[in-house]
């Protein structure tokens, strides 16, 4: 049975109608933290949709609080995974800038990072630096990966996070790279360097 | 007729009432070896109007024909008549070479314009290599203003001919107060061999 309503079909054959606009972002899955060492997407599991169904894929990491380790060398990070997550260590060329500010107004900073980027290295690259954990201290941001199942090209990203720093400074990172490998990307992870991800909630978005 | 659940209308006069989402995907195009790609308003089912306040482009696997070019765009207050609109625009850059021997964070002064007609670069030298791309995004504010003038901001990952990672932002103004209703992208030299431009619009209610 279809819908019509003032002349126009809505709603048959189980589906809107095409006519319909519908957005175009679509939620895929939330994950919530709860002192985690590790929160990953891999695609086919638990739901995880990773694949050539969307040309773009959008992490939206909120209020992500460590456990441990309030010090310079504390960093939210991630990496990603051509085996459905068996390991995660794809080579990346990255870029690394951030602005920041401290809490007291006497210092502020706009620079490249070079401690921070990648060489064509298949380490983990942080999204921020210096995550502080006091009760209120925490990190958010958003990832953009495109097109991850292609075989062809290199697979490009892009990040901004700002995190509220262990010395008290806002600090904004801007990451970009590419996973410089032409087999497909099926399962990204996030994780700190140091101890757990104590709570915070990560969403998978696709782009249609 | 409304359709109403536990006291909540969900379509009525022919519309949903319910929201079914903020972004609204308008049109996909696929580049083969083409010269240029263009997305004009009221032409292929194209809407770049006031039905939406922002509209976003997203660049995916933006392959160039030629090695060692720009991907760039241009607008149009002619309907795609022609494409030269005066910009002024900004134009920084973060870069880092694979083998870690260089890393460069500046602005750009070759790469701006300054009320100028011609195409502005999203991407820079960008590689031909088989595996080498760009894709990133670019924003339009209100292109059907007959007020203001009509600012627009991109960032872009490319891998940038030599090795590098690349990491573009540009932002700036199309410099008049008649509508924009149509975008053009090409490469500042030879085609767009293969890649994707997907035009969406952003709801303001």
């Amino acid at each position: 049975m279809g819908v019509i309503s003032n002349g126009t079909t809505l709603l048959d054959a189980g589906a809107l109608d095409s006519g319909v606009a519908t957005g175009a972002m679509t939620l895929i899955k939330t994950i919530t933290a709860s002192s985690d060492s590790t929160i990953s997407f891999v695609h086919g599991a638990s739901s995880v949709v990773f694949d050539g169904t969307y040309k773009e894929y959008i992490f939206k990491c909120i209020n992500m609080h460590a456990s441990s380790d309030n010090s310079e060398a504390q960093e939210f990070e991630f990496n990603v995974s051509i085996d459905g997550g068996s390991n995660y260590n794809v080579a990346k060329t990255t870029t690394t800038f951030r602005s920041g500010h401290n809490e007291s107004d006497s210092t502020t900073q706009l620079s490249y990072v070079g401690a921070y980027d990648l060489a064509n290295a298949t380490g983990f690259q942080g999204l921020t630096e210096g995550d502080g954990v006091d009760n209120d201290q925490c990190c958010s941001g958003t990832i953009h990966i495109f097109n991850p199942a292609d075989t062809t090209f290199v697979k490009h990203f892009m990040s901004n996070f700002n995190v509220y720093r262990h010395n008290d400074f806002s600090a904004n990172w801007y990451i970009t790279g590419y996973a410089n490998t032409t087999s497909a990307v099926n399962a990204v992870q996030f994780k700190y360097l140091g101890g757990n991800i104590d709570s915070g909630t990560i969403k998978l978005y696709g782009i249609k | 007729m409304a359709f109403v659940s536990n006291g909540t209308t969900i379509l009525d006069a022919g519309a949903f009432s319910a929201s079914l989402g903020s972004m609204v995907h308008i049109k996909t195009l696929t580049a083969s070896s083409s010269g240029t790609l263009s997305f004009v308003d009221g032409s292929s089912s194209v809407v770049l109007d006031n039905t939406y306040p922002i509209y976003q482009f997203k660049f995916i696997d933006i392959h160039a024909g030629t090695d060692q070019v720009n991907f760039t765009f241009q607008g149009s207050t002619n309907g795609g008549s022609s494409y030269g609109t005066t910009m002024t625009t900004t134009y920084f850059r973060a870069a880092h070479r694979e083998d870690g021997g260089e890393t460069a964070f500046s602005y750009e002064t070759d790469k701006d314009l300054a009320q100028s007609t011609s195409f502005q670069r999203l991407t820079h030298v960008q590689s031909s290599d088989n595996d080498g791309n760009s894709a990133g995004t670019l924003f339009l504010y209100n292109p059907s203003s007959t007020t203001f003038v009509k600012h627009f901001m991109s960032r872009t990952s490319l891998m940038q001919d030599g090795s590098y990672a690349f990491d573009s932002h540009m932002a700036g103004y199309f410099n008049t107060t008649s509508a924009i209703n149509a975008i053009q992208f090409k490469m500042s030299s030879g085609n767009i061999d293969a890649g994707t431009i997907k035009l969406y619009g952003i709801k303001d209610s």
